[in-house]
Order: structure tokens, then C-alpha cells, then sequence
């Protein structure tokens, strides 16, 4: 089998298991969707200001949800997986046989950005239906560079963190305490318009803001263009290289011990 | 817990041996690809952690198609020592060579003729044991067909179960199948059958001597001493990071050498000290041992006592010390 070949065969098995798993097709899948609805029911349909544009409510959140959904896949569900297979020792394992450390990760990301996808469209077609939220056709190209981006980043990010914790039980609370804090400041939650500006500038020095930026950007209805965000992107690809240096330095197949 | 003593160290003719001999053709065909009869060729060597040397100075060799069983305590440096001959770990000295390579430089063709047992590793949960061992097979140059090694392992009822609905032994029978799958030549398995009930370790047993028919070379680390005289070849105790003590089963610490205990109760009305031989009282009541390293002449002359006085002499019992009473005795904490 050739490595392309055994990555795809490394693929099909990941997918497979994520899918099998309960608790992952509820944190990337349903959540998102439960967000989505509990949102836009909370704050009602009604037309927003956001940076002085007149916008729908499900406009607005519709791409935060999908930033969301990236994050929860590509990052939350990541860094669980791999705490609790290294933990068991099935990196070990794998890590004993011939295949390359590459594959495993090469792998481990496509799933992470295949699940991005799938939960970003399950959002859009939900989106279209329920909100009549329109995707502009000029800028699905720009949502797709920000999904893969995007998951690209978390996906590094997932393999840094993963090696600052020490078992899987330590996992879900560490990345609720990270993750939550930021939706909050990244306008996932509340519309960036109501939160102050200090609270917007913590926010623009972490990815979460800027990827859901690339992806308002592209939903924007007064986005002119193929509504790339090309600053956001270029931060998203520095916070990918940093996590994937610090994954370098530490990451490890082995069990930590508790 | 363990067997009784005459089933498994009696006779020369043990277990091992007779295996020895099924294994020999295998062994002999596989020395032929130039390939050095030596598979694990390890001298000196050492590992420190942060000042604390954990292994000090270990000299191995295993030869193709043996089961080799290294014992020792807890700490004792097994799975430090295991963990560099698998290339998980890096030593700080001494040559290591596993296959004809370094496995610290180990390379992909290295790996593919290594299967690894670890000592606690789960099984991937969502994967049906088709699956998984589907996945790992791709992993490998030429794999075995995966209905061959289920069926190797005994799992062919669960082959559609998945790997959270396994019960412990199954799961180990997995772990097993996944470093079969790559058809190694090398296998090491670090305490395979920990945690298995009687049937299941019996079970086990006989699969690993299986391996041996295949021609494989066996690792096994293993804290029981019934364990490593039913399959070992030969053994090697460590303890405090340096070899002890090598041998086979019946030869291990001089074990083929070690006196005999002879037991039995003293006829009524005759003390110790009337006995034609030194004695020492045990603490049952009129019970005495005789340590002796020539059983028969012993019974002789203590048949020829007994009938020449017309005594009886009760429930008469030779032992041999057991694997367990010499592994006990290298390892005992230096006082």
C-alpha cells in the first residue's frame, strides 16, 4: 500500500469510529445545531447592527455556529481523542507497527476537516431552510478556505494542547475552560456589537474570532467579491504553525500516567 | 494456584522440551537465510533516569525460535528494559541489536517483522475485531489474512463485536491478534495474562505455544512462575536493574542442583535424633525434613530403617523446590 494509499485506508477507520461514537456525533453534531436554534430563538430573527450593517439575527449566526461546529470537531473532539488514545496506549500500539507517525496524523486531521465540512453544511442547509439565511455562490470557495484553514489550525492546536494533558478525565473540563471563555468574547454567542471593546481586542489575538471573522466575512450579504479574509487566514496559519511547533516539542505516543 | 510439582519441573523430559523439538526444523530453516540465529543480542546495557539508573550493565541473548521469559519484581528495570528492545525508549549504553538492527534507529522494514503485546494497552472501542485487525493489516507489508488470526486467538464468535463490548481476556486476545496481524518473527508480550481466570490463562498458554510452532521468537515478561515453566525455553531473572540469574525452567539458579525435600511423620516413639540422617523437625507435630541432593540413595536408606525396625513411616513426600522458591530466593531484597 502506498502512503497516499494507506491514509485514505487510516481515513475510512477514523471517520468510522467517530461516527460510532456517541458522545462525538453529539458534540459536533448536534450541539452546534442545538446552539443554533436555542440562539436564534433567545435573541429572536429580528435585524441587527453589526459593525453598522444591517443584518439578520440568523445571518449573524449562522457562520458563528459554524466556526463553532469546526471548533468542536476539529479541537474539542480532537483533543479528547487523542488524550484517551494515548492514554490506552492505542498510539503506542499503532506507533509499534510500520506505519509512519505522518499517516496517523495526516489522517487524524483530514477527519477533523471531512466532520468540519459535514457539520458546516448541515448548519447552512438548516440555516437556508429554517432562517432563509442565503449563501452567496460568489463566496462558497472562501468558505471552504475557511473551513480547511480553520480546522487545519485547531487540528495543530489539538495536538499542543493534548500534550499539556495528562488523562482524559482532565480533558472535557481544560477545554471547556479554554473554549467556552472565548466563544463568549469571539461574538459566537453574543453579537459582537454589545461587547466591549477591550473584551474584542483579547478576542482578536485568539483564532476562535478569527476564524468565525473569515467565515462572517463570506456569509456577509454586503461582502463584495469572493469575500476572503486574508488577514484573518494569514492569523489562523501563524496560530497553526506555533501549535504545531509546540506539538513537535512535546507531543508524545506514550501514556502520561494519571 | 500452581501446579503440582512433578507435572510441571519432574522428569527431563518437561514440556519445554519436547517443544524444543517440534521447533528445532523451523529454526534451522530460518538460521539458513543468513539471517544470525541470535534475534536479541543485547551487552551492557544501561538506562538512567535523572541520575537513577534503572538498568545497570544487562547482558541477553535470544536465540530464533525460543521462548524466552524474563521475570523479575516490580521496578526490578523489565519494561524500561523491554520498552528499548521494542525502540519505544532510548538507552544511555551498552549495544543493543534486535533483528540485526539498532531499534533505536529502527526503520518501518524493522517494525514490520516486530509485533508488540504492551503491557496495558485498551482496544480501539468503536472498531469491531474485524476491523481493527483490517486496519492494522494494512499497516503491513504481508499481513496474514484476518480470518486466520481470529481464528488463531479463539475470537472467531466476536469477530463482529466491537472492542467495548470484549470482555478483558477477549480484549487481550485482540491485543495479541494485532501483533500477529503483521506476520512478525519477533514477538515480545509483556504480562499477557494478567488478569485472566485459570481457563482463560491455560487458554493463552497453549496459543503462545502455538506461536512457537510457527516458528516465532517469543518475549514474554510474566509475574508468574507457573507461566514461565509451562512455555519458557529459557529464562532470565532480573532484579535491581542486572541479570541474576539464566537458565531453563529446571536449571534456573542452580535449581537442577538444590537439595530435595523428603518429609514425613516420625514413627511413634522415635525422635529426630534416632533417625540415621541429620533432620530437622517441621512445625506440624512429629513431622521432620530431610534436605538431601541424592534422593534415591536417601529413600533407600531410609526404606532400609524403616523395615529393619519395623516402623511405619507416614505420608512420605518428595519435593523438588519450585521455580517460585528460587525465583523467590534471587530476588529477595538485599538485607
Amino acid at each position: 500500500m502506498s502512503d497516499v494509499a494507506l491514509v485514505a485506508h487510516q481515513l475510512r477507520y477514523d471517520l468510522l469510529s467517530i461516527w460510532r461514537n456517541p458522545q462525538s456525533r453529539f458534540f459536533t453534531l448536534a450541539l452546534p445545531v442545538i446552539f443554533l436554534v436555542l440562539l436564534t430563538s433567545l435573541f429572536g430573527n429580528h435585524t441587527n447592527h453589526v459593525d453598522g450593517v444591517a443584518i439578520k439575527n440568523s445571518t449573524y449566526y449562522v457562520p458563528g455556529i459554524c466556526t463553532l461546529g469546526i471548533i468542536a470537531s476539529s479541537f474539542v473532539n480532537l483533543v479528547i481523542t487523542i488524550t484517551a488514545q494515548r492514554e490506552s496506549g492505542v498510539l503506542k500500539r499503532r506507533r509499534s507497527t510500520p506505519v509512519p507517525a505522518w499517516v496517523l496524523i495526516a489522517s487524524r486531521a483530514l477527519t477533523a476537516a471531512v466532520v468540519s465540512v459535514v457539520v458546516v453544511a448541515v448548519i447552512v442547509v438548516i440555516g437556508r431552510i429554517a432562517y432563509g439565511v442565503r449563501v452567496p455562490s460568489s463566496t462558497i470557495p472562501a468558505i471552504v478556505l475557511a473551513i480547511i484553514v480553520g480546522a487545519a489550525c485547531f487540528c495543530c492546536l489539538s495536538f499542543a494542547v493534548a500534550s499539556f494533558i495528562r488523562n482524559e478525565d482532565a480533558a472535557q473540563p481544560m477545554l471547556q475552560a479554554i473554549i467556552l471563555p472565548l466563544y463568549f468574547i469571539s461574538g459566537i454567542f453574543i453579537p459582537k456589537d454589545e461587547l466591549s471593546g477591550t473584551l474584542r481586542d483579547i478576542a482578536s489575538v485568539f483564532p476562535v474570532s478569527h476564524l468565525d471573522n473569515a467565515l462572517f466575512k463570506a456569509f456577509d450579504p454586503a461582502t463584495t467579491g469572493s469575500g476572503i479574509a486574508g488577514n484573518d487566514l494569514l492569523i489562523l496559519a501563524a496560530w497553526a504553525v506555533a501549535g504545531l511547533l509546540v506539538a513537535l516539542w512535546r507531543f508524545s505516543w506514550s501514556p502520561q500516567g494519571a | 494456584m500452581y501446579g503440582p510439582p512433578q507435572q510441571v519441573g519432574g522428569g527431563d523430559a518437561s514440556l519445554s522440551d519436547q517443544w524444543r523439538v517440534d521447533a528445532a526444523p523451523v529454526a534451522a530453516s530460518a538460521a539458513a537465510d543468513r539471517e544470525s540465529a541470535l534475534v536479541i543480542d543485547v551487552a551492557g546495557l544501561r538506562m538512567a533516569y535523572d541520575g537513577f539508573e534503572a538498568v545497570r550493565g544487562v547482558d541477553l541473548r535470544v536465540r530464533r525460535g525460543e521462548i524466552f521469559t524474563f521475570l523479575g519484581p516490580n521496578g526490578a528495570g523489565k519494561t524500561t528494559t523491554v520498552e528499548i528492545l521494542e525502540g519505544h525508549r532510548k538507552r544511555t549504553g551498552g549495544e543493543v541489536r534486535v533483528l540485526g538492527e539498532d531499534p533505536q534507529h529502527a526503520d518501518r522494514r524493522w517494525r514490520a517483522r516486530v509485533g508488540v503485546v504492551l503491557q496495558s494497552s485498551r482496544v480501539e472501542r468503536e472498531l469491531t475485531v474485524r476491523e481493527c485487525l483490517e486496519l492494522y493489516a494494512g499497516y503491513y507489508p504481508k499481513p496474514r489474512p484476518v480470518r486466520e488470526v481470529i481464528k488463531l486467538v479463539g475470537l472467531e464468535k466476536k469477530a463482529e463485536a466491537r472492542g467495548a463490548q470484549l470482555s478483558g481476556g477477549q480484549q487481550r486476545r485482540l491485543d495479541v491478534a494485532l501483533a500477529l496481524i503483521g506476520d512478525p518473527e519477533l514477538v515480545f508480550l509483556d504480562e499477557p495474562t494478567t488478569g485472566f481466570d485459570p481457563s482463560a490463562r491455560r487458554a493463552a498458554w497453549e496459543m503462545i505455544a502455538g506461536l512457537r510452532e510457527l516458528g516465532k521468537t517469543i518475549f514474554l515478561t510474566t509475574h508468574y512462575m507457573d507461566e514461565a515453566e509451562a512455555l519458557a525455553d529459557r529464562i532470565a531473572v532480573l532484579n535491581a536493574g542486572v541479570i541474576v540469574a539464566e537458565g531453563t525452567p529446571s536449571t534456573l539458579g542452580g535449581r537442577n542442583q538444590a537439595a530435595y525435600e523428603i518429609s514425613f511423620g516420625l514413627p511413634d516413639g522415635v525422635t529426630v535424633d534416632a533417625l540415621p540422617f541429620p533432620a530437622r523437625t517441621l512445625s506440624e507435630p512429629g513431622r521432620v525434613l530431610i534436605e538431601s541432593t541424592e534422593v534415591m540413595a536417601t529413600l533407600h536408606a531410609l526404606a532400609g530403617w524403616a523395615i529393619e525396625r519395623g516402623a511405619e513411616v507416614g505420608d512420605l513426600r518428595v519435593r523438588r523446590p519450585a521455580l517460585e522458591d528460587v525465583y523467590l530466593a534471587l530476588t529477595e531484597p538485599a538485607a
